[in-house]
């Protein structure tokens, strides 16, 4: 069929390296390879196949703790995961230099075709060739009327369909042409694609995302400042002075928890909401604002989210001296988010005569699980709500991890220099404390006491300029797409030519010029079109 | 109606969609093997449009027009069925809410946009020899999804409960839909062009550059709707919920890679030498990475923040994610929001 054989006009060609260059025809034979389609072809393919292994293996932008993880259990492929920048696929300076490519690729084929676009614009629709006959898509009929009557009509009835129409000064043919915003389409497509990528350019490089997690109630505030974060990822152009001087602090902080045990997702927290209090600037007035999953509170082009929430348990420890060394609510992170069992660790550097560390487990409802022999003796969570909230602890003294000045997580215990407080038995001490308990840690060491409970949820702040660049390349980008796919360029040709027999020979073609377009479709245009051509001399008298 | 109720119609609807879909499937076994051995006039390629079953005898003419139309007019009404079961598994749950929670419910509504876009089209661009393709298509997915992937009526997760999981997922599922139909089209096209028989199915088939342009038709109309589906509204939802709008999550990942390989298939048929069968085979490379994404990655990794497809349990390893990490690393805290947060 025509329709494959044909080549477009579009299809630029990569060719072989011919043998005698100088150094200018090398760079133009060069260019010519980089901007075949060929080349984009294998570019995009090539891109295709470099996005898997960022999806396999873990990324650290993503999961720091999962690559973590992994260097641990692989410690001889680590290393070379790392020179291949396999953790950070989607920053590798493989990854970039296929995308760059395929953008240079894409400037080079789109440029010329601009042009090419520009000078078809103001051009006229190609003159009719010689034998209309030969064109796939043909028609003709005979008539008695006068040849120019019927180019008129023609003309007429192509400027109703839509086309430009030209007919030459004592001419035989109406020749005339339409879709021409396919190829404007497939230039803004490609041409947004450029603008969605400076859009993603601009917010990696000067925006950022960083993480907290708060307390609820009003003694806790955060306010929009680099020291304030628990984690933060800024881009590599990024400047602090355009942080936004805002800040809130939760007011309270509200769950549903499905109730009925005939709900496949019974336990399941639902509906959590909250309440902020914000001023967007020093001195402002305090507004209020109810933060959700899904609505996040927009303050100038920053945004903030709710992405999770968990239990902190307010502990005191007092040391051997009965001073208060540690007090204050502490957050332990959900290890089961169904049933918020949670794994948390408190720390007293200044307990004399030794530092306590403490280490366990937060039940929010309390309840004992099966072990693997069946027996109901295994601690376990039976809903996150806190309806029987117990915390059971291990203690351990010595060097804790907060002496010597490196950085640590408040969420790990370094154990290495510490040592595990024991009974007298020589089995781990262990207290499970109920709020308002109080449990004598061992040989004089102190004591501690589960003063209640506290809510915390972590808030994830971004600022991502030119998102709306992206969103409305992309968008732009899809209105093009949809002109190149569906527009359907065309060209038609209608000639009348007076026969030595008297009579009107009128013959009309049409070149569907798109790769998808339809036979029919063209078949019924044509028809219709003739049929517009004989019906208006049926209907004149 | 209780939404037990609801939820136990809208099971019988798989399961009648099923049984419709299979006797769809016997009606056009039924037709194709009155066809068997019939050559296929050769006049036929002249037309352009391949009267696919045209047949000689009148007898047999007869036979093959009514087990036709009967094949479609099942899988009609299995499609009926199919999309009861779907209105059922949306009004069972309490909220009522639309029937895209999890797996299951994805396979079932991407099946029902495979059927439902081949209804539609098929008088219109003369597909009736991709009926029985279709329904076997369909039986066998259906099949799988009800033995492997059933869950039962569940609220949706907080972050779900979005407008725009209608808007992004209604587009996934119909793109998904239309590429599945094309990537049908395109290995169809593929095998005829190896075949050289005179009789039966492939002889029958329209002839290549037909069955090229169907296929195109149908990436055609599916490319946009993705691109719509996963390159702005899933972005879009992506920044409501997660505070960044791209986050090379896995499921991320494969769809960018998906609409790579179309996009490439796109260009490839305007490429000499990509044309025809090139391009045929990057239309089943996008297939295979539509499907796997569609269903295969939720069991290859596990930090998709898609995971509807995690089991209970998978929130354990996140403990010794913690507990495990260094003491440096773990300043990035890892909050653990598991099915509850899981994000689809």
């Amino acid at each position: 069929m025509t329709q494959l054989d044909r080549r477009p006009a579009d299809d630029r060609q990569a060719t072989p390296l011919p043998n005698d260059l100088n150094a200018r025809e090398l760079a133009r034979w060069s260019w010519r390879q980089l901007t075949s389609m060929r080349t984009a072809l294998v570019l995009l393919l090539l891109l295709a196949l470099a996005a898997i292994p960022g999806s396999v293996i873990p990324q650290e932008d993503i999961d720091s703790l999962a690559v973590t993880q992994w260097r641990e259990n692989h410690p001889n492929l680590a290393p070379i995961w790392d020179r291949l920048d396999l953790f950070s696929v989607y920053g590798s300076v493989w990854f970039s230099a296929i995308y760059i490519l395929l953008m240079i690729s894409l400037v080079g084929c789109i440029l010329p075709r601009l042009f090419v676009y520009a000078r078809a614009l103001r051009a006229k629709p190609p003159k009719a060739p010689r034998n209309l006959s030969r064109l796939p898509e043909h028609a003709s009929y005979e008539t008695d009327e006068d040849p120019d009557d019927v180019l008129a009509r023609a003309a007429r009835t192509l400027r109703k369909r839509r086309y430009r129409v030209v007919r030459l000064d004592g001419g035989d043919s109406v020749d005339a042409e339409r879709g021409h915003l396919r190829e404007a389409g497939n230039l803004v497509f490609h041409l947004a694609v450029i603008v969605v990528l400076v859009g993603v350019a601009v917010g990696s490089l000067f925006g950022y995302k960083g993480g907290v997690i708060m307390f609820v109630g009003k003694d806790y505030g955060f306010s929009n400042n680099l020291t304030q974060y628990d984690d933060f990822a800024p881009g590599s152009l990024f400047d602090p002075t355009v942080m936004e001087p805002f800040s809130f602090s939760i007011d309270s902080f509200d769950v549903n928890w499905i109730t009925d045990r005939e709900n496949p997702r019974f336990g399941m927290a639902r509906k959590f909401v909250s309440h902020l209090d914000y001023t967007t600037e020093p001195g402002a007035k305090t507004q209020e604002y109810d933060l959700k999953v899904n609505h996040p509170l927009s303050v100038g082009g920053t945004e903030v989210f709710l992405i999770g929430h968990g239990y902190a348990p307010v502990i005191t420890i007092r040391d051997g001296d009965g001073n208060i060394a540690q007090s204050g609510p502490q957050v332990f992170l959900p290890t089961n988010a169904q049933t918020f069992e949670s794994f948390g660790v408190v720390k007293a550097a200044d307990a004399k005569p030794t530092q306590i560390g403490l280490e366990g487990t937060f039940y929010p409802t309390f309840s004992l699980g099966k072990d693997a022999d069946g027996n109901l003796s295994m601690p376990a969570s039976a809903f996150g709500n806190a309806i029987d909230p117990l915390v059971s602890l291990f203690a351990y003294t010595g060097d804790v991890g907060l002496d010597d000045g490196t950085s640590s997580s408040v969420y790990v215990l370094d154990k290495t220099k510490a040592k595990q407080v024991m009974k007298a038995d020589g089995q781990p001490f262990r207290m499970d404390l109920r709020p308002g308990e109080t449990v004598k840690l061992p040989d004089g060491l102190g004591t501690v006491t589960f003063d209640g409970l506290q809510r915390w949820n972590k808030i994830q702040i971004s600022r991502t300029p030119g998102k709306l660049v992206a969103l409305t390349g992309v968008v732009v980008a899809l209105l093009g797409l949809l002109g190149s796919l569906f527009v359907r360029p065309r060209r038609l040709w209608v000639r009348a030519r007076r026969r030595d027999d008297g009579t009107t020979l009128v013959e009309v073609a049409r070149l569907d010029r798109s790769s998808g377009g339809d036979p029919e479709t063209g078949r019924d245009e044509l028809d219709a079109i003739v049929a517009a051509l004989r019906q208006d001399r049926e209907a004149a008298p | 109606m209780t939404d037990l109720q609801w939820e136990t119609l809208s099971n019988q609807g798989v399961a009648a969609a099923g049984v419709v879909y299979f006797l769809a499937l016997l009606a056009y076994a039924v037709q194709w093997a009155a066809l068997r051995d019939v050559p296929v006039r050769q006049a036929v390629a002249a037309g352009g449009g391949a009267p696919v079953l045209e047949v000689e005898d009148e007898q047999k003419a007869d036979r093959v027009a009514m087990t036709g139309r009967l094949g479609v007019l099942l899988t009609a009404i299995g499609a009926l069925a199919h999309f009861v079961a779907l209105v059922g598994r949306g009004m069972a749950a309490d909220p009522n809410r639309v029937p895209w929670g999890n797996m299951y419910e994805f396979t079932l509504t991407g099946t029902f946009v495979v059927v439902a876009l081949f209804l539609a089209t098929t008088n219109r661009w003369r597909l009736s020899w991709l009926g029985p393709i279709v329904v076997g298509f369909v039986l066998c997915v259906l099949l799988a999804d009800v033995l492997w992937l059933y869950e039962p009526v569940a609220p949706l997760t907080e972050a779900l409960e979005s407008y725009w999981l209608v808007i992004h997922v209604v587009a996934a599922c119909i793109a998904t839909g239309a590429f599945t139909l094309g990537g049908i089209t395109s290995i169809l096209y593929l095998l005829k062009a190896r075949s050289s028989k005179e009789t039966g199915y492939l002889a029958r088939l329209p002839e290549l550059a037909s069955l090229d342009r169907i296929a195109y038709r149908m990436h055609a109309f599916g490319f946009p709707v993705w691109t719509f589906g996963v390159l702005i509204s899933g972005p879009i939802w992506a920044h409501q919920a997660w505070s960044s709008y791209w986050n090379w999550d896995p499921k991320e990942v494969w769809a960018f890679i998906t609409w790579v390989v179309y996009a490439a298939y796109l260009h490839a048929r305007a490429t000499a030498g990509w044309r025809g069968r090139n391009a045929a085979i990057l239309a089943l490379v996008g297939v295979a990475t539509l499907w796997f994404n569609f269903i295969g990655i939720n069991f290859f990794s596990t930090t998709s923040q898609h995971s509807y497809a995690e089991g209970a349990g998978q929130e354990r390893s996140v403990v010794l994610r913690v507990a495990a990490a260094p003491v440096e690393a773990a300043q990035e805290v890892r909050v653990v929001v598991g099915p509850d947060h899981a994000w689809a």
